[in-house]
């Protein structure tokens, strides 16, 4: 993976076939302690404490295709040679929590990427799934739920071309919004 | 400077919309509509499917093309990654393999306006003897 927004698309989709309804995305960037706090929460399957213990080892994978699974373990990996961290919590039939630590002020520190298109992506991708995306840089805050688009939308499908444009230009321009109101103070 | 984008003004981008022509009826023909899955699972990721994504997003809406792209988890092709499988309506769905930002071009003007399976594009779930 070259940047951190790919990792969250990765993890994200385990989200997806995890059958949530619910994927609850969070950005925390604190630059003055050089933190960046991911945090993936969502309402699907979840897994035993058995698979759990088992999710970071990339010699594990529930796919019967293949006898790998390193999506997990290469985020871990990437957060652990900052000097941050992965934890993952999760609940069969309750859903799973997922925060990973970045020091990012770290040289090892990936870039965190382009994480609008990222949400774009997974928003009109999956027209069937609500997404409440937040954003923090500092003590500014940037918030949005696929819901309330949808709402908006009605009966316009929200993978339009025009409207998936839309969607990208309004989470780019809200998170450099933030970025700004952050390097002003 | 300028202002942000925000949800009002996709309240008024929608209402623009709805008074185009060619808008679909609330969505219920998708299955009429040109239907573009491009893998995205972690290797399909790791070997750059979001560059081939933004590709179709931004070049079917430049070349006037009504199609639905959606994003798909792991196909079970990751020797042949990124992976983008085509569903052209009233025709079997298509696996494309090692796609590039020239075989996503090829993709949609030979396969997806004409038809054509063109060199370079090898549909990788083509029905072979031993599958039947």
């Amino acid at each position: 993976m070259k940047d951190i927004s790919l990792h969250i698309l990765d993890v994200a989709n385990n989200s997806i076939s995890a059958g949530a309804s619910l994927i609850e995305i969070e950005v925390d960037h604190q630059p003055q302690n050089g933190t960046l706090t991911i945090t993936i929460r969502d309402n699907g399957k979840g897994m035993s404490a058995e698979t759990l213990a088992k999710v970071t080892d990339p010699f594990y994978t529930t796919r019967t295709t293949r006898k790998v699974g390193l999506g997990l373990p290469l985020i871990k990996q990437n957060a652990e040679q900052t000097g941050g961290n992965l934890s993952i919590h999760s609940e069969e039939g309750k859903g799973t929590i997922l925060t990973v630590l970045f020091n990012c002020s770290h040289i090892d520190c990936p870039p965190i990427g382009n994480i609008a298109e990222i949400m774009t992506i997974l928003i009109t991708g999956n027209p069937k799934i609500d997404f409440l995306y937040t954003h923090k840089i500092g003590n500014a805050e940037f918030k949005i739920q696929s819901q309330e688009i949808k709402e908006i939308l009605r009966d316009v499908p929200i993978n339009s071309p025009q409207i998936v444009k839309f969607i990208k230009e309004m989470l780019e321009e809200n998170i450099e919004e933030i970025n700004n109101c952050n390097s002003n103070q | 400077m300028t202002k942000v984008k925000s949800l009002a003004d996709l309240r008024k981008m929608k209402e623009e919309l709805q008074n185009k022509v060619n808008l679909r009826e609330k969505g219920d023909n998708v299955e009429k509509l040109i239907q573009i899955k491009v893998g995205m699972g972690t290797s399909g990721i790791a070997s750059g499917a979001k560059e081939i994504f933004n590709f179709f997003i931004e070049e079917l809406e430049k070349r006037n093309i009504e199609a639905v792209v959606t994003q798909t988890g792991d196909m079970g092709y990751n020797f042949a990654e990124p992976t983008v499988e085509v569903t052209v309506p009233g025709k079997d769905p298509i696996v494309f393999g090692n796609v590039t930002i020239q075989k996503a071009d090829k993709i949609i003007e030979c396969y997806i306006k004409n038809g054509e399976l063109v060199e370079g594009i090898l549909p990788e779930n083509y029905d072979k003897i031993d599958n039947k």
